[in-house]
């Protein structure tokens, strides 16, 4: 045997050595590609975006449009702008009424599904999670005809009783009327998940409970919900996150009332700005704001309640 | 009686007529049946139905029925509405239904296939850099990816594949949940002494992959593919910034623009309606028939070996 070979055996060794260490890169790879290619690029670049600008440059007629480094001007002009907070006003109280009904609305269905002898528990548990398959686009369709005067069924038997129409799509009763098409089509979802994680209870448990004779009640209270409470807080995280992105519904809703307007919540007036005025260095400057602040108020939850639902990062 | 055992009978119940977990011999108590509970759901239930009801009654009616009868009354304008949504603007909607099926289809495919690899490369494998791989994708979870729907579209323009099918199929292929969804089944699902003994065997690692964590991780894999093909097809903001051209629409956008049309011209309210009739239907049966193979405690978090 030659040197030669043996120099070639030793670098064919050092060479699976070298791809054993790549493995894992390997099977991360295209995830890590379309990571870099979807997320942090588009972050990045409206990063950058948002401290351009369209200024001026030169005296009079003569001046040329012309795009520069502005500063902070972009975010200047976020912060001062009524309409963008109005908007995330109005956000706050469909949230506000949004994400306790659903998350309550979950846990009592999931509480519910699990007492023992229950009657007709598969067939609610898979109407309540039918909408989960509804876009939410079609969702704000069937609810819009079912607000619509001309088309309500609740409407139609106020007129046979004489009484005057029920108008849900104006005033006061916008806001409810909103969320409860995010109610709907996100109640079954997170009743699943609760669900799920209350299966996952040993029944031991309960049983030990019973006979020292808690009530249902005592059971859900003391051992149940506690339990589940990682299930909880994933799910209040999503819609909280869900909240924030609020946008096909009331774009949906806007050809049947006036009182949706073209800004009517943060990513309305985003892409109202981006696409209708052009200004795309203030739309990204505001989506920086929306994103940072979705990351904020996600980081708070998640620490408030102790990291329970993505704690194990080992 | 052991919780395996427990556990089983939990599901078979859970898939079953449910309510029958108790034996014969349990309490009094808990023999009672839960009335004021039952009623609880049940009302739930009707609240959750009426709309999809309500929609498939008025596909049934004419555009003249839609606004006299009773909106629960069944009409006589069935067939021809159906025949007139898919004769409208030249058969467009089939075009909508097909690139919805495309987009959710091959981009839920492709993205559990990309989470499931990332996944297990996570779970699996210490190398460095994994922690830090592993935190920027839970920070993607929490990131609102629609929020990244205009940055998106600035870069798609830029690079000239805005309006394409590829500016929604591609970015829809990463997924940060499903990536994490992955990992923590990946993580309970394959034990590493089976990894440990295919390698003593001699096999590679891309056989390891393919023959022994693949077939282990397949109720995580559809449960994935499940979730991102639901969220794909209900998707709008992205294809609704991304596309101009009506014909490469998702089935979202084409009947947003149809009602929003429909808003001068009452006539098309009908086809809107029977276009979401038409296009929830598919989804809802493939829901009710896909249910059992779900792993949703793999998202609530109780998965437990």
């Amino acid at each position: 045997m030659s040197i030669d070979t043996l120099a070639r055996t030793s670098r064919a060794k050092r060479k699976i050595s070298a791809r054993r260490w790549l493995v894992p890169y390997v099977f991360l790879s295209p995830a890590g590609l379309l990571f870099v290619v979807f997320l942090a690029i588009p972050i990045i670049y409206a990063i950058y975006l948002s401290f351009r600008g369209m200024h001026v440059s030169g005296g009079g007629p003569f001046g040329v449009r012309e795009e520069t480094w502005v500063g902070f001007e972009n975010y200047i002009r976020t912060f001062t702008d009524a309409e963008f907070f109005a908007g995330f006003g109005r956000l706050a109280i469909y949230g506000v009424i949004a994400v306790p009904v659903t998350l309550g609305l979950a846990l009592l269905f999931a509480l519910l599904l699990d007492l023992p002898r229950v009657r007709a528990a598969r067939f609610s548990r898979i109407a309540i999670f039918v909408p989960y398959a509804v876009p939410g686009v079609i969702a704000s369709l069937l609810w819009g005809f079912l607000y619509l005067p001309s088309t309500s069924p609740l409407n139609w038997i106020l007129n046979q009783l004489g009484f005057a129409d029920l108008e849900v799509l104006t005033g006061g009763a916008l806001f409810p009327a909103v969320a409860n098409i995010a109610i709907w089509s996100g109640v079954g979802f997170n009743m699943i998940i609760i669900y799920t994680s209350l299966r996952g209870i040993p029944n031991e448990l309960h049983e030990a409970a019973r006979i020292d004779g808690a009530s249902e009640w005592q059971i859900a209270w003391r051992i149940k919900i506690p339990l589940v409470a990682p299930a909880l807080v994933l799910t209040g995280l999503f819609s909280l996150i869900g909240t924030l992105q609020l946008y096909g519904e009331p774009t949906t809703l806007r050809p049947m009332t006036n009182e949706i307007s073209q800004t009517w919540v943060p990513l309305m007036k985003i892409t109202r700005d981006a696409f209708a005025r052009d200004d795309l260095s203030l739309a990204a400057a505001s989506s920086v704001v929306l994103a940072i602040g979705t990351l904020v108020v996600s980081v708070v939850l998640l620490r408030m309640t102790q990291k329970k639902a993505f704690g194990d990062g080992s | 009686m052991s919780i395996k055992t427990e556990a089983r009978r939990a599901v078979t119940n859970a898939v079953t007529i449910a309510p029958d977990r108790g034996e014969s011999g349990r309490s009094r108590r808990a023999a009672r049946r839960p009335l004021v509970g039952s009623a609880v759901l049940i009302f739930g239930a009707i609240y959750c139905l009426v709309p999809v009801l309500w929609v498939l009654v008025a596909s049934t009616k004419s555009n003249s029925e839609l606004f006299t009868t009773f909106t629960f009354l069944p009409g006589t304008g069935l067939a021809e509405n159906f025949s007139d949504l898919f004769s409208y603007g030249g058969g467009v909607f089939g075009l909508w239904a097909m690139n919805s099926l495309i987009f959710a289809g091959f981009g839920a495919l492709l993205s559990t296939l990309i989470s499931t690899m990332a996944g297990y490369a996570l779970a699996k494998f210490q190398f460095p850099g994994r922690q830090v791989w592993f935190y920027t994708i839970l920070a993607g979870v929490l990131l609102p990816g629609i929020t990244l729907a205009i940055p998106q579209y600035l870069l798609m323009s830029k690079i000239g594949l805005a309006g394409t099918y590829w500016s929604v199929l591609l970015p829809c292929l990463i997924s940060p949940f499903g990536i994490f969804l992955a990992r923590v089944y990946a993580a309970s699902a394959i034990p590493s002494e089976m990894m440990e003994a295919a390698r003593i065997d001699g096999a590679g690692d891309a056989r390891v992959f393919t023959s022994i964590a693949l077939p282990m991780m397949v109720p995580g894999m559809v449960t994935i593919f499940l979730l991102q093909f639901v969220g794909i097809w209900n998707n709008f903001l992205l294809p609704f910034i991304m596309l101009s051209d009506e014909a490469k629409y998702p089935l979202t956008v084409g009947l947003y623009t149809l009602l929003s049309k429909g808003s001068g011209t009452p006539s098309l309210y009908s086809l809107a309606i029977i276009g979401a009739a038409v296009s929830i239907i598919p989804l809802i049966i493939m829901m009710l028939v896909l249910q059992r193979y779900w792993r949703l405690d793999l998202v609530s978090g109780g998965l437990k070996g």
